[in-house]
């Protein structure tokens, strides 16, 4: 009986040893790997640490800040028009947008509002801004996923809007057309035509990618279910803009705000998507564009008379005083919190930007992905790094 | 005649012109391929002219193109320096994986490098030693990136080489031989149900192998949807990241002339390969071909490898990549059962026919 005891315990132990050198043998090292600063899919100099086993995540961290450009501290040395040739670098494919809630939290100090006129064309410029940005990133989901076909639609359809902006404001990327009190100038002659049969081909270009991307099987099956962001998490994370309305969460500045903007004047839908996925916020994306080209037809058949420019004195002083003016941004909530001592320019502005706080999620839903999916969760987070690193 | 013509020449002159009709073999239909659709077809497609200005329209920017590609420094990164050698050595291996499929294809009645008893076998056989120069590529690059690309090319090329023998055994089994050559003769004088006016090219009766040997190509050539070992967004090249000068442009060459090659022996198995159909000159057997046919077979089976690349290049340019766990499933899952039914199916219509 002892025997038979020691013979089993003997083979229990060898079995034991056996499996520990297996263990031993099959343990594989972890694997730390820098996607970026230079890297064909982070959009500039993102880099992102990721630790993997194999192909999957174990953690991964984005590092920001290899752009970074200094313009919350280069405002304090500008007067209040000079700003804009700065803040419209921040998210240099929608770069209109961006200067918009500036000139509107200075205006808010200085108590003055635009006129109709120019809130409308204000309002058209926005949008074509964000028809611009918003299509570049359809063309460009194709890229990261590996189809290289739609990019080139996106660019060719992008021209078209880019050519009105400059049209209209003299430039393509860097309008810098937005004043304190209105608009530099009106809109040009044929601007409403034109403005019109682009619209309509920007539409054609929503169901060519449609058909194109989403409906493509191999595109569904490496977006749908991937990088889920519940509604929660992500508000907990201060996720803005489409990424936070395709987690299900019904929340657009451009409807939520009585800005001097007109919005509100005409008749457009707020699109949400309740699955949270890559597919939902891509999906999102693409029907903004849709409403985008219906705000802008709406406008421009509603297009006030009257002047661009109310009026303000020829040196622009703004009286003492805190605001914080935030508008929903192609990129997602665009805010500056402009502080005011009753000098020429500011004396101190806080950029809130959208990616900056999109990306803080990636820990989070970059964790047990594999590394193809690191792309197509990056891509469909839509960053640019000019918005996270300013 | 042919045969006897070159049986005058000394066995030297025949290996000289043997290598020369293989370099031919391998850098037309590379360079075809590259100028047609890479350049053009693919312009086309997304709107814009493609090359323009070197030669008329553009079909000089191959040429171009590769005289860019000789001039650049022949980097090794220092990581890689312990393993220079092998280093150096993983294109050449890519590269020679081309030659030796090419060996096989036969090109007309005598226009043909070796005829093979087992030729299909041997093709199937020598189109994986690509890999080795792959996993030695991604692995001897000391890259992460490299290493990333090279280890999922292996398990890719792994796991959709046997989709690609489970289709041909199909075309085996109705041929009833190995031999490309006797594989061609077959469909060329063979009928459909008595009717014999297009022959029997196999694409129609083997429908489903055809498929299945198509999706195994396209997977065997890292094309998108299955270009994840190169995946641009995500691995930046994958296992040729590091590779520049002509290493790289012998890679290039290497996919490009795959995809020909590939081709070739896709339109031998499934399109009739160098003939039309017998039956229009009265033809039963390969012995009654007449000399003219090792000049028009060749422009035959070139024309039919133009239309299977398009298919290939179209592809390529118009779907996103897939996952690499779920491109394995697709082929565990898909296409290999799939292949098998194919097999069992054809096995037991022989049997009864």
């Amino acid at each position: 009986m002892t025997m038979l005891g020691d013979r089993q315990q003997l083979a229990y132990i060898a079995s034991q040893a056996a499996d520990a050198r297996v263990n031993v043998e099959l343990e594989t090292e972890g694997m730390t790997l820098n996607i970026g600063p230079q890297h064909p899919a982070t959009h500039g100099t993102l880099r992102i640490i990721a630790r993997l086993d194999g192909e999957q995540v174990v953690w991964a961290e984005p590092s920001a800040g290899y752009m970074h450009r200094g313009y919350e501290k280069l405002t304090e040395v500008r007067t209040y028009p000079q700003v804009t040739a700065l803040v419209n670098r921040i998210d240099w494919l929608g770069s209109f947008a961006n200067e918009v809630p500036f000139i509107l939290g200075a205006e808010k100090l200085m108590g003055v509002e635009a006129p109709a006129r120019a809130q409308h064309i204000r309002t058209i410029l926005f949008e074509l801004s964000r028809i611009a940005n918003v299509s570049l990133f359809l063309g460009d989901l194709g890229v990261q996923l590996g189809a290289v076909t739609p990019v080139f639609f996106a660019f060719r359809d992008r021209e078209y809007v880019l050519n009105l902006i400059e049209g209209a404001t003299g430039g393509r990327f860097h309008p810098n057309f937005d004043r304190i009190g209105g608009l530099k100038d009106d809109l040009p002659a044929g601007f409403i035509e034109e403005t019109h049969s682009v619209m309509k081909k920007l539409r054609n270009f929503c169901d060519e990618i449609e058909n194109l991307l989403f409906g493509n099987e191999i595109f569904q099956s490496r977006t749908r279910g991937i990088g889920v962001i519940p509604k929660d998490i992500a508000l907990q994370y201060g996720l803005s803009g489409a990424n936070l309305r395709a987690s299900g969460v019904d929340w657009d500045l451009r409807r939520d705000q009585d800005l001097p903007m007109a919005w509100n004047k005409v008749d457009w839908n707020v699109i949400t998507h309740p699955d949270g996925d890559s597919f939902a916020r891509c999906w999102v994306r693409l029907q903004e564009v849709r409403e985008s080209t219906k705000i802008v037809d709406q406008l421009l058949d509603t297009l006030p008379a009257g002047p661009v420019m109310a009026k303000v004195p020829k040196i622009i002083k703004v009286p003492e005083g805190e605001a914080f003016v935030s508008t929903e941004n192609p990129l997602g909530e665009m805010g500056y919190y402009v502080v005011s001592q009753g000098d020429q320019g500011p004396f101190r502005v806080k950029i809130r930007s959208a990616s900056f706080n999109n990306i803080s999620i990636v820990p989070w839903v970059l964790k047990g992905v594999y590394v193809p999916d690191i792309i197509t969760i990056l891509a469909s987070l839509y960053f640019i790094l000019g918005d996270i690193d300013r | 005649m042919f045969a006897a013509l070159l049986s005058s020449i000394p066995y030297w002159g025949q290996s000289l012109l043997r290598v020369l009709g293989g370099l031919v073999a391998v850098l037309l239909p590379a360079g075809t391929v590259v100028y047609l659709f890479l350049f053009k077809m693919m312009s086309f497609m997304q709107s814009r002219l493609g090359p323009m200005e070197a030669g008329p329209y553009g079909s000089m920017q191959l040429f171009a193109e590769v005289g860019k590609w000789l001039q650049k420094e022949d980097i090794v990164p220092d990581a890689a320096r312990p393993e220079a050698r092998i280093f150096k050595l993983a294109p050449l291996i890519v590269l020679a994986s081309t030659f030796l499929l090419v060996v096989v294809v036969p090109f007309g009645p005598d226009a043909l490098f070796t005829n093979f008893e087992t030729g299909i076998f041997y093709a199937l056989a020598v189109s994986s030693v690509s890999v080795l120069g792959i996993l030695i590529a991604g692995w001897s690059s000391a890259n992460k990136y490299s290493l990333l690309g090279g280890l999922r090319a292996a398990g890719q090329l792994i796991a959709y080489e046997l989709p690609m023998v489970l289709a041909v055994v199909g075309v085996v089994i109705q041929a009833g031989t190995m031999n490309l050559q006797q594989i061609v003769v077959a469909q060329n004088t063979g009928s459909i149900f008595g009717f014999d006016g297009i022959g029997n090219p196999y694409v129609i009766t083997q429908f489903v192998a055809f498929i299945v040997f198509m999706i195994a190509v396209q997977a065997e050539l890292t094309q998108t949807p299955f270009d994840m070992p190169i995946a641009e967004s995500e691995l930046v090249s994958g296992y040729m990241t590091e590779y520049s000068g002509f290493r790289f442009l012998i890679f290039f060459i290497g996919e490009f002339a795959t995809a020909g090659v590939f081709a070739m022996i896709a339109s031998v198995l499934f399109l009739g390969g160098w003939g039309v159909p017998f039956s229009w000159f009265g033809w039963t057997t390969i012995d009654s071909i007449d000399n003219w046919m090792n000049v028009g077979g060749p422009l035959i089976l070139f024309t039919k490898m133009l239309v299977l690349v398009f298919f290939i290049m179209w592809i390529r340019f118009s779907f996103p990549r897939f996952r690499e766990d779920q491109l394995q499933r697709f082929a565990w899952k898909g296409l290999i059962p799939i292949a098998l039914a194919n097999i069992m199916l054809t096995a037991v219509l022989k049997v009864a026919f």
